[in-house]
């Protein structure tokens, strides 16, 4: 079976729901480990990789949680195939980059994540709709301890779990979660979040790192230290400070809609005739103004839409997705106008915005 | 804005990072960005490529302080290869550049210890270890008060002890 028959497809995965959904879109937990006898794989030859690579992949594909999983070497993937993994929060671009002597490793149900020789030899990861830390942070807790059983970590009782980078260093672990956050773009209040937050001693990136008004509104944030705290204190941490966020974000969302609705309605109704009506668009420009569409929604502007459609369009009209739906090589500018057919054909049914009551 | 790396192309891709009241703002052009693994959404290398170029600076300090290049015994890694790629070259390297590090570790993190998970096999070698050294404890104090009908019995919990540490110790993989 090939990755493109094994993943479910856009609209599926955008009907997993889970709680707070409407700010948060996933939430994720990740463990960094490395085998004792082996260099991280920044160092290792590429023998000490390939084996180091088959070895780990043999363990990880025999855990329960494993069964019916996709498992290949980077090397068998297409530079299409890679990309749409970076498009779905798969894998990183850093691993899409990697071939012979990496691996990925993807359960049935899409919730758990392995890339082998990333950074470090493992980089396993837990996935859940909506804020689920918690639920996230005991799926991938579960899987190294069945993990450590078969592979030797290196560990030290001093320094514990040892990565390749000293930011990983200790409990090895990287709680983020992905907001979508647009209430806070418009009241102009996202730099104060965003300071706030870094002070706390969290990271917040944009979905694609881009400065701080990030595409599509989308933000992450996670957690930077990992050495002198423990896993479950930092997972309460985070999960403490994204319900903060999400009260801020709906505050702004409705303190728009008292203060400022005439900005508000402005911007989400010129969302929508754009989206429906351009016959040329970029992918950039399309997150934007899906994000709005989708703050629409949330604001009963578009009754009888579900945000999974706009969440389904956020991901096919990303350029690796749009590209696998046509056979031959598009450039840029071709893509811009299949992505605006597509578009307005999925948004024919869909009625111009009503002012909520 | 250039990119502050090479100087040459538009810079897309901004980080600023604000620590404390210092707020430093690194500007990198996309081919910058790629070649330093900052344009990866779903890692956080923005935060380590800052993080880590303070991070070997200070190592190099240490390092330079005491003279000569260091060098990794295990895989050869040198402070020069840690400055470049601000990533360690194997887990030994933790012992090889343990004086530069623990500076490095103490801005980066909360503890310059760990606190969390331990693998479960290290964490009964421990457990055992620690209920030994008590078994050990009463073992010398029943010799002093002369209860050997006690110390008999620590004696022997405490042969069962030292075989189940050699057992836990070494898992059959």
């Amino acid at each position: 079976m090939n990755i493109h028959e094994f993943l479910s497809t856009p609209l599926e995965s955008c009907q997993r729901a889970g709680p707070h959904d409407g700010v948060v879109l996933s939430s994720r937990v990740r463990l960094a480990r490395n085998i004792k006898a082996v260099p991280f794989p920044g160092r290792a030859k590429k023998s000490e990789r390939v084996k180091a690579c088959d070895l780990i992949r043999k363990g990880v594909e025999e855990l329960p949680e494993m069964a019916g999983a996709f498992a290949d070497s980077m090397e068998h993937l297409g530079a299409m195939d890679k990309q749409i993994l970076v498009e779905r929060h798969l894998i990183s671009r850093e691993h899409a980059a990697k071939s012979a002597g990496s691996g990925f490793v993807l359960s049935r149900d899409e919730t758990l994540c392995v890339m082998i020789n990333e950074e470090d030899h493992l980089r396993m990861q837990s996935l859940q709709p909506g804020l689920q830390l918690k639920k996230a942070w005991q799926a991938i807790d579960e899987v190294d301890s069945r993990l450590e059983t078969k592979l030797d970590f290196a560990f030290s009782s001093d320094l514990g779990y040892l990565t390749a980078c000293p930011t990983n260093l200790g409990t090895g672990i990287r709680v983020s979660a992905m907001l979508h956050l647009p209430g806070l773009v418009l009241a102009e209040h996202i730099n104060q979040i965003i300071q706030a937050v870094t002070k706390l001693g969290h990271a917040v990136r944009g979905l694609y790192g881009e400065g701080t008004e990030a595409l599509g509104h989308v933000f992450q944030v996670s957690n930077q230290m990992t050495l002198g705290e423990s896993e479950s204190d930092i997972v309460e941490r985070i999960h403490k400070v994204l319900l903060q966020i999400i009260e801020h974000e709906m505050n702004a969302r409705s303190s728009m809609l008292q203060t400022k609705p005439k900005v508000l309605f402005n911007q989400i109704g010129r969302a929508y005739g754009t989206l429906a009506h351009a016959h040329s668009i970029t992918s950039k420009e399309t997150m934007n103004l899906l994000s709005l569409m989708r703050l629409g929604v949330g604001q009963g502007m578009f009754p009888g839409v579900e945000k999974a459609l706009l969440d389904e369009l956020f991901i096919t009209t990303q350029p690796a997705h749009l590209q696998k739906q046509f056979t031959e090589k598009l450039e840029a500018d071709e893509r811009d106008i299949l992505r605006a057919d597509m578009l307005r054909d999925r948004l024919k049914k869909v009625a111009g915005p009503v002012i909520p009551a | 804005m250039l990119c502050c790396q090479c100087n040459q192309n538009e810079a897309t891709v901004h980080l600023t990072e604000v620590v404390g009241d210092k707020m430093k703002k690194v500007d990198l052009c996309e081919a910058c960005a790629k070649a330093k693994g900052v344009s990866d959404p779903a890692g956080f290398a923005l935060a380590d490529l800052l993080l880590g170029l303070g991070a070997s600076q200070q190592v190099e300090q240490s390092a330079g302080a005491e003279g000569g290049q260091l060098a990794c015994a295990n895989c050869g890694f040198t402070q020069a290869d840690f400055k470049k790629t601000g990533r360690l070259g194997c887990s030994e390297c933790y012992n090889s550049f343990a004086d530069g590090l623990e500076g490095v570790l103490k801005t980066m993190h909360k503890g310059t210890r760990h606190v969390g998970k331990v693998p479960k096999a290290l964490r009964q070698v421990r457990d055992v270890s620690d209920q030994l050294k008590t078994l050990q404890k009463k073992l010398d104090k029943s010799i002093t008060t002369e209860d050997f009908e006690q110390a008999a019995v620590l004696r022997d919990e405490i042969k069962k002890l030292q075989k189940r540490l050699t057992e836990v110790a070494a898992p059959e993989r």
